[in-house]
């Protein structure tokens, strides 16, 4: 099969993101979004977070349904085991950011994508969050993710696409880099 | 050389160890590397003054009979309070004598020195908690136009170029340089982690005599919930100033100091910092309300309460909404580091097998985990006083009861954790 003008695929709508890049470079108040959720407490160390709504493009805005995300921790820990625990769901976000990244920019640059699967890990001493040594963090000590992409692509351009993908990430960023974080009590 | 015992250190806890042996006469014999109150004498800045005041330096056998109880003394008095202590309890101290080597022997311990060995049954470590100064691992990654040093280096603001300074640690050493380096004319930025905020006088008394009165200081090692914790608490922030101010994030940012978050990585030449400081402010905050608290009820329980002035609280802690996360150290803004950011004890000479994987020494109450072997001065190594000037005595006292019953042959009932589990 011999093709001139390759005809790329990946499901994203790239004029679309081109152009509310234009627009929005036009009007940066309109790229403010705010993003939220709502979580509540059911029992024991299980909770259920809330998303639709949020803010962007000037207005309120929704999702078309509410999603809902159920954590908790596995039964080594003493728990009940009715969600991921949080520091999954952390992962979830950083692997699926990326993932989402990675389709952006290979419809942009005209890759072909028949799979990509990321696996991701993040290392962790919990001597950390049980207070048992004040010099373990409490959080990841590393993470690690991995990607298997099967494109129309050289090693080269594929190594290219997934640094982009992390250059545009917003989870890579906050993940990578601090970020002030106020919490308070009503 | 032989003696019963050896006492590695001539600071306030080898003297106050070598006071209550000479009382129950045992012979013994103080190392000491340089010379008596080395460390208050040659690794100390120079505006440094005790956190206590002088009346709390109640040693065996000696304490302060000055002018001026209340006040904090600088180290030259200081130094020269222990050179006196020295010589009213005749301590029997071999000046200039660096201990390089200690291991065991059958009868005991061969204690080497550049001066030749001793051979003792016992040996007390009390060669302080302080010697190094820790760094921590991002030190690495700071451009080398930066020049970074440690509390033991610094003596003075007119050591550093002009310029912006970061000054790493907001506990006692922290606050302290952080403030004379700023009043130097050179702008300060403060990265603040854990800390422990402590107004320097309350309800018209010193916060130490509070904590001496309300007996919080006597607390024991083996009456604490969390030991190890106690064991980490970063230092008060308190600074020992004539005019008995006090010293916290407030104060800091009046005169123009900038609070930053803990100092949490370096990367591509920028410091980046966590974005937790409000969390750390208010942590501290209300743990220093709660001591308030305690103290005011212990003041109304005891009777004391018309004798002091009435409860006060104090402003809570400003930080700014959005501190900055990044400082560009290429940008020549910071030209100096100054890592306040604790220190640690030098026991590379030590060739026992005492030390826990993170080099601390395994000990009960300074019972060290090997025959004959006794610790001093370390912080809550007995009591929550420990590693002060004032809580030398009462540990003395204790540990060379310990010894004298183990030099007998004798097991001693003291106060112990392990005991309290069995």
């Amino acid at each position: 099969m011999t093709t001139v003008e390759k005809e790329v695929n990946n499901g994203v709508n790239v004029d679309a993101l081109l152009g509310a890049r234009d627009a929005l470079s036009k009007a940066p108040e309109a790229a403010k979004f705010n993003w939220r959720a709502s979580c509540k407490w059911v029992n024991g160390t299980h909770s259920q977070t809330s998303v639709k709504g949020f803010f962007g493009l000037g207005q309120q805005q929704s999702h078309k349904t509410e999603f809902t995300f159920d954590a908790d921790h596995p039964e080594i820990f003493a728990s009940e085991d009715r969600g991921a625990t949080p520091v999954e769901l952390v992962l979830t976000g950083l692997a699926s950011c990326l993932t989402a990244g990675v389709a952006s920019v290979a419809q942009l640059r005209k890759i072909q994508l028949r799979s990509v699967t990321a696996t991701i890990e993040g290392g962790m001493d919990i001597q950390g969050i049980l207070g048992i040594d004040s010099d373990v963090r409490n959080g990841f000590d590393g993470i690690k993710v991995k990607f298997n992409i099967d494109a129309d692509a050289t090693q080269e351009e594929l190594e290219a696409l997934v640094a982009q993908s992390q250059k545009r990430s917003a989870v890579f960023d906050i993940v990578a880099n601090p970020t002030n974080v106020s919490v308070t009590v009503n | 050389m032989r003696a019963t015992v050896v006492v590695i250190g001539a600071g306030h806890a080898g003297l106050a160890m070598s006071r209550c042996l000479t009382e129950r006469s045992i012979d013994h014999v103080v190392l000491e590397r340089g010379e008596v109150a080395n460390s208050w004498k040659t690794e100390r800045w120079d505006s440094l003054r005790l956190l206590t005041p002088s009346w709390q330096s109640r040693l065996p056998g000696y304490g302060y009979a000055g002018a001026d109880p209340h006040g904090y003394r600088a180290m030259p008095e200081t130094v020269a309070f222990l050179e006196r202590y020295a010589e009213v309890i005749s301590a029997p101290v071999q000046i200039h004598t660096a201990v390089t080597s200690v291991r065991r022997t059958e009868g005991g311990y061969a204690v080497v020195t550049h001066r030749g060995e001793w051979r003792s049954r016992v040996v007390v470590l009390a060669s302080g908690a302080c010697n190094i100064a820790s760094v921590p691992a991002v030190a690495d990654a700071v451009p080398p136009a930066v020049t970074t040093l440690t509390p033991m280096q610094y003596r003075n603001p007119g050591q550093l170029a002009q310029g912006g300074v970061l000054v790493v640690g907001a506990s006692a050493t922290g606050v302290q340089i952080a403030e004379e380096i700023q009043r130097s004319g050179r702008p300060v930025t403060l990265a603040v982690g854990e800390h422990i905020r402590m107004p320097r006088r309350y309800r018209g008394r010193d916060i130490q005599w509070w904590m001496d009165a309300a007996g919080i200081l006597d607390q024991r090692y083996d009456e604490i919930d969390d030991l190890a914790r106690a064991r980490a608490v970063p230092s008060l922030q308190l600074a020992g100033y004539p005019d008995y101010r006090s010293l916290d994030l407030n104060s800091l940012t009046a005169l123009g100091v900038k609070l930053i978050g803990r100092l949490a990585g370096a990367r591509d030449g920028k410091a980046q910092f966590s974005g937790s400081l409000r969390n750390q402010v208010a942590l501290s905050d209300l743990k220093m309300n709660r001591l308030l608290d305690t103290l005011d009820a212990w003041a109304a329980a005891n009777g004391v309460a018309d004798e002091v002035e009435p409860p006060q609280r104090f402003e809570p802690t400003r930080v700014e909404a959005a501190p900055p996360l990044w400082l560009d150290l290429n940008r020549g803004e910071i030209r100096t580091i100054v890592w306040a950011t604790g220190y640690r004890p030098d026991y590379s000479w030590l060739d026992v097998p005492v030390l826990d994987r993170k080099g601390r020494i395994r000990h009960d109450g300074g019972v060290v985990d090997s025959p004959g072997m006794y610790l001093m001065g370390v912080q809550f190594m007995r009591r929550r006083k420990s590693a002060l000037i004032d809580g030398a005595g009462d540990d003395a006292r204790d540990l060379s009861a310990h010894i004298a019953c183990f030099l007998g042959g004798q097991e001693l009932d003291l106060p112990m954790a392990s005991a309290q589990v069995a």
